[in-house]
């Protein structure tokens, strides 16, 4: 239509060109940064590219079916396994520390002298570094010789215990384990803020109703702290796809890919095994995973967009 | 937080005013023993770094220290290397959080006050933004940076974490600008003020609490980060405190000590800003997680 419409000045009124005066400094660095980047790395995935050489041959699918059509055979493939490990992470995320540090908000709500210090207590891992957190439990926790569980284990007498890291079926619980001690002290203040609007004449309401405490908890605070829970939820899951830091301080995927997760394996073959096009494609697969919650999440978003 | 808090819970617990002796105790000594062991971690790596190699692997935690030895800590500091990579971490994130600070301002101040095609379709891209997977932009960030001579500098990855943290920022303060009464600017607006003039400075002050609430995060967020670290900076003297510990770690093998005095110290500076701007940083999360 602009087209094809003469160009007779015509007395629309005037496009305000303000806003984009503010916006074009931050969106030019965004598209550089952060655009272009996301568009480029789905073009990667289509090639055979090295890292090294100075022209990438396009292969379509090719890395994807590389990717996918490792599954299920005699020894699991890194990419099986790393999928796999980040499907566990996942859902230990959306039930354990949710479960937990709601339990705790639950507990901290009531009427707690002190709440403060022990919300700080529990919250306090959150403000660490990740990389700081692993070397804290490689070193603190389960150092076969001298950490803590395994020293306790062996003076109560247990004469073989698990080398927690080089174990092939522990070694990603154990990091799974430490990552969600991490998130705990989270959740449970995100759930503290939510618990701080539930209205309390409902408690009592259903007080007098004579429901007892279970009841109170599963048909009207739950309820009402579904906003809440749902964030929690999908921060939980954005948290558990990106996955990285915790995995390649502790372990770097090992023993035999035992621990690996997708975020490591892209880094690994693109920067360790120079292929980066399948990196890419591992990149994709991840990003492709989590637009799944994105979206779900901004359908949210909009809704209360649309509500003002 | 405490106050509010507090408000809440006395109705409810008025009415369960009757809770005997026995639920306090048991409350009180299940919340002091949990939160103790939660911390568990942090006491073992204090214990370990302040004893010897030979003593911890010799005899496992559990035993009475040999001796309390202090000199992990001088020696991660200076030989390990520790100091360079705290100044590192200081001279990467407050240029990136001065940045993203001020720059999401500007880009949060046009998405909460102008009427524009296309307003939400940038607000939406933000909010996704916050939420996707590094490992999406990593090897085109890593070439753009070589392409622009920016590998190995400091400048790359403040430019990563400033164009990333956009996204956070900008969902933050455009909603908290959206709270702030038009009638203020209009008033502005109609004295002959500028528009510049009216952001700068009627709508920044305005927004003080919500930029210290995002500043105290994204000043944690951007100290802790270790991808873009050991994507983007190769010279180990360039390396933030996150990624230099790995090199302490290579570089003192058989000295678990010492890693853990290092890594303990690296905790200090995010330590700091949590104490003093507890409320802050708390506030950011809540407001951060969506109204």
């Amino acid at each position: 239509m602009a087209v094809s419409s003469p160009p007779v000045p015509r007395h629309k009124s005037k496009i305000n060109w303000t806003p984009y005066l503010f916006l074009v400094g931050p969106l030019a660095l965004y598209l550089v940064w952060i655009i272009a980047p996301m568009l480029y790395t789905f073009y990667l995935s289509l090639t055979d590219w090295d890292g090294i050489s100075p022209e990438a041959k396009y292969i379509g699918l090719k890395n994807f079916s590389s990717l996918f059509g490792s599954f299920g055979k005699r020894v699991p493939s890194a990419f099986e396994y790393s999928l796999l490990n980040n499907i566990k992470w996942l859902l230990t995320f959306i039930t354990v520390p949710v479960g937990i540090g709601l339990g705790l908000a639950m507990i901290l709500n009531q009427d707690v002298k002190g709440d403060r210090y022990f919300k700080l207590g529990i919250f306090l891992p959150q403000v660490l570094s990740l990389p700081v957190i692993a070397l804290l439990w490689s070193y603190g926790v389960y150092n076969p010789e001298a950490g803590v569980i395994n020293s306790f284990l062996i003076r109560i007498g247990v004469s073989d215990p698990p080398a927690w890291l080089a174990d092939k079926q522990l070694v990603i619980w154990a990091i799974i384990g430490a990552a969600a001690w991490r998130q705990i002290g989270y959740i449970m203040i995100l759930y503290v803020a939510g618990l701080k609007n539930v209205d309390p004449t409902l408690l009592d309401a259903s007080k007098v109703d004579g429901a007892n405490g279970w009841q109170r908890f599963r048909h009207v605070v739950f309820p009402l702290l579904a906003p809440v829970t749902t964030i929690v939820i999908v921060i939980s899951i954005i948290d558990s796809l990106r996955s990285f830091d915790m995995v390649w301080v502790m372990t770097k995927g090992g023993p035999a890919n035992a621990s690996n997760v997708l975020a490591v394996l892209m880094y690994i073959q693109s920067f360790n095994n120079y292929r980066m096009g399948l990196g890419a494609a591992t990149a994709v697969v991840l990003f492709l995973i989590s637009l799944v919650f994105i979206v779900a999440y901004l359908s949210r978003v909009m809704k209360d967009e649309l509500e003002y | 937080m405490t106050t509010n808090t507090q408000s809440l819970s006395t109705p409810v617990a008025k009415s369960m005013k009757k809770s005997s002796l026995f639920n306090k105790i048991f409350l009180y000594t299940f919340l002091v023993v949990f939160t103790l062991s939660y911390m568990t971690p942090f006491f073992s790596a204090i214990l370990t770094s302040v004893r010897t190699q030979d003593d911890i692997s010799l005899n496992g935690f559990f035993s009475i220290p040999r001796e309390i030895v202090w000199g992990n800590y001088p020696e991660a500091w200076s030989r390990g290397g520790v100091s360079k990579y705290m100044i590192n971490s200081f001279i990467i994130t407050i240029p990136a959080l001065i940045g993203t600070i001020f720059l999401s301002s500007l880009s949060a101040y046009a998405l909460a006050r102008f009427k524009f095609p296309g307003n939400k379709l940038l607000y939406f891209m933000y909010v996704a933004g916050t939420m996707l997977p590094f490992q999406i932009l990593l090897l085109p960030v890593f070439l753009l940076t070589n392409k622009l001579g920016l590998y190995n500098t400091y400048w790359g990855v403040i430019l990563i974490h400033t164009a990333f943290q956009l996204g956070f920022c900008t969902f933050v303060l455009r909603n908290f600008m959206r709270t702030v009464p038009g009638e203020i600017m209009e008033a502005a607006r109609i004295d002959g003020a500028s528009e510049w003039g009216i952001y700068w400075k009627i709508m920044m002050p305005l927004t003080v609490p919500a930029i210290a609430a995002v500043s105290t995060l994204e000043f944690t967020w951007i100290f802790n980060d270790y991808l873009w670290a050991i994507i983007l900076v190769q010279n180990d003297d360039l390396k933030p405190v996150t990624a230099g510990l790995s090199t302490l770690q290579g570089q003192f093998v058989t000295n678990w000590p010492l890693i853990v005095a290092g890594a303990l110290i690296a905790t200090v500076p995010t330590l700091i800003v949590f104490f003093a701007l507890q409320r802050y940083f708390i506030g950011g999360l809540t407001l951060g997680s969506g109204k």
